[in-house]
């Protein structure tokens, strides 16, 4: 209960001021496409140079924890994630969105990120001493089941062909080879120089969700009908938030999942909204609304990546190593300070590590608060007539994609990829698999290819990736995550069989 | 067509007085600084520190401003930097020996210690050997006649290829000539990461990040010249240990400048840039963040990426 003799420091007014405006910067941030938590939080760094070590740790606190959040406006109301967290937010968000339910569907994110959120920071204020070992223990052969789960997720995350799906996980699998390989150096499919750091991941992502989307839109504004408007309807916060807390199964497991992926070094809290999408569809009665405009969908995904966020500290503050590349950046903002993370943290510089930890609690439930107003006005974004606002993203993506690495080339790769994934969509073809095999490509890959070498000089490969219980566990999961998905399959064919069936012979009759 | 003849007369001699006086009031812009790791990387989040005192007048007189271009382990940016890169002087980057001259020697890139001009260098981080705290190994001779018993069984992790970790990984293998089992990662965090987590056995990783995960680890040998006095006094070199390994591996950071910038400015920066490195704020945050610093001059480090080429085409002509 130490944490609770530094809460005084949150709430003195410089800090509370700093708080408001990195959360409200995280917001703007967030929604932006391109400017994921990590790059938010690495542009705030240079301006902590001059403030006192708490105070800076709070900006970035808050920018982390509302970046991440944020993500979901424009996830929810174009289709086109923030970040690659927000994937599994798109899926049902927009569909709402398109359904007249836009400012609910937003209300509904942040009130589930904010629930996800406080439960991550109270794993990580009361449990990380429990839990920093057991993270620690995750190797490249757990990690490379980890990636395995996610390819398994790939088939069933679009609804409408299980083997389109497929293909397109391929097509993002094959994507991700792209460039010279993180482990040894070797070049792959390198046939322009605009190729050759690979295609970074928020590049394909704005590519593949915005550019379909602007050429959509600019079709449409073609037609005599230029300006065609999304119906939006008023919507009580009360109302969101009696939704949110009745949809406890999701609410349960967003927040584990999100906390367990978070925990995990490398896993990326990246996938943690679509395992936890995915989780919770397979348990849900209602399953097959899924993707089709379905508030637990949202509840899910939400709750799960901003869960990830307190336990993705929990490597960086007790043993001093970062577990995603946002945490790599924090420390670098740790550092700058004179402060190191590590066993002696709590105790060293227990009032700049517990003031920057309670703060990012006071952020989350500021961060709701934010959100919500926010989401009243972002949701306006729907009447601005189509030809204009498909102008605006084109603007936002081209400069989103340049500015992860500076780079005019990840622009070209954005467009190329856009342009690409327009033309896939109409065969049926959709952008979330496709993304996510990008993300999961590199993690399996690397990991296989660590496991090997290290594999080599031990017990060999099938010892080494096959056996021990956490192996065991994750293998087993990946299994019955096959298992569902095909049996479900199978068992919605007959269905759609035998209605097929009955009709015609009702219409024979 | 004569308007036209005019005005690229213009034009050349416009550009030909533009090439004659650069220096006159350099710098009178911003420049900027090619960062080619990640930000919140060691070099960036150590560049980020060294060029923060550039705007005030007896440095620079103008701020550095840091741009990042991550990619392939520093190969993106730097092939970049060297074929694209203005020669104005308003364009620097940051280099890492051994790292871009391994990866000029193994690769084909467009980069080489001819095609570039180093300006000063800011800091230099040795390479270590790491075991996990709850390993058996306390010296670096258990860990040899381990390794002499159980040829190539040894794992160590590093953080890639042709990087500074796997040159002293080389180097250690060549020292104590018992086999052992490089795993390459990501990078430096991740590699450690593998140490502390029990994945592999030992691991090669900078001085700064084991100093900071000290308390998980023991820190059996540095591969380095001299002990490290500030951080580590405790910890022997390898020299000491009756091991040949030098200080070749240890990771060199410093300012660089594509070849073509007129000597003017090569010679102000040059001058300028490592007083700026000498300031008293840089070095007390350099020490916060437990960064070694290693000030040299151009001339020093002329020499120190000569000598640093002849090596590595030695160490690496057998792979």
């Amino acid at each position: 209960m130490e944490f609770l003799g530094y809460f005084g420091a949150v709430f003195t007014p410089m800090s509370m001021l700093i708080l408001c405006v990195g959360t409200v910067g995280g917001l703007i941030l967030g929604a932006t496409p391109g400017l994921s938590p990590t790059m938010a939080v690495a542009l705030l760094i240079p301006f902590t140079f001059h403030m006192d070590p708490a105070q800076g740790l709070i900006l970035l606190g808050a920018a982390y924890t509302s970046s991440v959040a944020g993500g979901a406006v424009s996830a929810i109301l174009l289709n086109i994630p923030g970040a690659p967290a927000n994937i599994a937010t798109s899926l049902d968000g927009f569909q709402m969105a398109k359904k007249g339910e836009a400012a609910k569907a937003l209300q509904m994110g942040f009130i589930s990120s904010g629930v996800g959120g406080v439960f991550g920071i109270l794993v990580l204020i009361f449990l990380t001493p429990v839990l920093a070992k057991w993270a620690l223990g995750f190797g490249p052969s757990h990690l490379f089941w980890i990636a395995i789960l996610g390819v398994t997720i790939i088939g069933t995350l679009d609804t409408r062909s299980v083997v389109k799906g497929l293909l397109s996980g391929c097509i993002g699998l094959w994507i991700a080879t792209i460039g010279y390989d993180s482990i040894q150096g070797v070049e792959r499919f390198i046939f322009t120089d605009h190729l050759e750091g690979g295609v970074h991941v928020i590049a394909a992502l704005i590519g593949l969700f915005a550019i379909p989307q602007v050429v959509e839109m600019l079709e449409h504004g073609r037609t005599p009908r230029t300006v065609t408007l999304m119906a939006m309807e008023h919507h009580s916060v009360l109302d969101s938030a009696r939704q949110v807390f009745a949809k406890g199964r999701a609410l349960t497991i967003g927040s584990i999942v999100g906390t367990i992926i978070g925990l995990i070094p490398g896993a990326g809290g990246q996938i943690a909204g679509i395992v936890s999408y995915d989780q919770t569809r397979k348990f849900s009665p209602n399953r097959a609304r899924f993707g089709s405009g379905e508030a637990e969908g949202v509840v899910a995904a939400e709750t799960a990546n901003n869960a990830m966020v307190g336990p993705s500290l929990v490597p960086l503050l007790t043993l001093s190593v970062p577990g995603s590349p946002t945490a790599a950046v924090l420390l670098g903002g740790l550092l700058i300070h004179g402060i190191f993370p590590g066993p002696n943290l709590f105790t060293q510089h227990a009032p700049v590590a517990w003031t920057f930890i309670n703060s990012m609690l006071v952020g989350q439930i500021l961060m709701m608060v934010f959100g919500l107003y926010i989401a009243r006005l972002a949701s306006r974004v729907t009447l601005v007539p189509q030809p204009i606002l498909a102008a605006g993203i084109l603007v936002l993506a081209v400069f989103g994609s340049y500015s992860v690495q500076s780079s005019l080339s990840d622009v070209f790769v954005m467009l190329t990829l856009g342009v690409g994934m327009y033309f896939l969509a109409r065969f049926g073809f959709s952008a979330a698999p496709m993304v996510l095999g990008i993300i999961l490509g590199p993690i399996a890959e690397s990991n296989y290819v660590q496991g090997r070498i290290i594999a080599e000089a031990g017990d060999g490969l099938f010892a080494y990736f096959c056996t021990g219980t956490l192996n065991l566990v994750l293998i087993a999961i990946c299994a019955a995550s096959v298992i569902y998905s095909v049996v479900m399959e199978v068992r919605t064919r007959r269905l759609i069989a035998q209605l097929q069936k009955t009709a015609q012979q009702e219409a024979a009759t | 067509m004569k308007r036209m003849l005019i005005g690229a007369a213009a034009a050349l001699a416009l550009s030909f007085t533009a090439a004659q006086a650069p220096a006159a009031d350099y710098p009178d812009r911003p420049v900027s600084l090619v960062v080619v790791y990640s930000p919140g990387g060691a070099t960036d989040f150590q560049a980020r520190i060294v060029t923060m005192m550039a705007g005030e007048e007896k440095y620079l007189g103008q701020p550095m401003v840091i741009i990042n271009k991550p990619g392939a382990g520093g190969k993106v940016g730097w092939n970049q930097y060297a074929s694209g890169a203005k020669t104005d002087g308003y364009e620097l980057a940051s280099y890492n020996v051994p790292h871009f001259i391994a990866q000029s020697i193994k690769f084909e890139t467009k980069y080489n210690i001819d095609n570039l001009e180093p300006i000063a260098n800011w800091g230099a981080d040795p390479a270590v050997f790491v075991v996990n705290k709850d390993s058996p190994f306390n010296t670096m001779a258990d860990a040899v006649k381990w390794a002499k018993d159980n040829p190539g069984k040894l794992t160590v992790s590093g953080a890639g290829l042709y990087v500074g970790h796997h040159i002293a990984f080389l180097q250690i293998q060549k020292g104590t000539g018992v086999e052992m089992k490089y795993v390459p990662h990501k990078g430096g965090a991740p590699a450690l990461k593998s140490v502390l987590g029990g994945q592999v056995m030992a691991g090669v990783n900078n001085l700064s990040d084991a100093y900071r995960s000290r308390d998980n680890l023991k820190i059996l040998g540095i591969a380095d010249l001299e002990r490290d006095k500030e951080f580590l006094p405790d910890v022997p070199t390898f020299k000491e240990q009756g091991y040949d390994v030098d200080d070749s591996s240890v990771n060199f950071r410093g300012i660089m400048v594509r070849k073509g910038t007129p000597q003017p400015i090569i010679d102000l920066l040059a001058a300028k840039v490592p007083e700026m490195f000498k300031n008293a704020r840089v070095a007390k945050q350099m020490k916060a963040g437990g960064s070694p610093m290693r000030i040299m001059t151009r001339e020093q480090v002329q020499t120190m990426w000569k000598n640093r080429q002849v090596f590595l085409k030695e160490l690496l002509a057998g792979l």
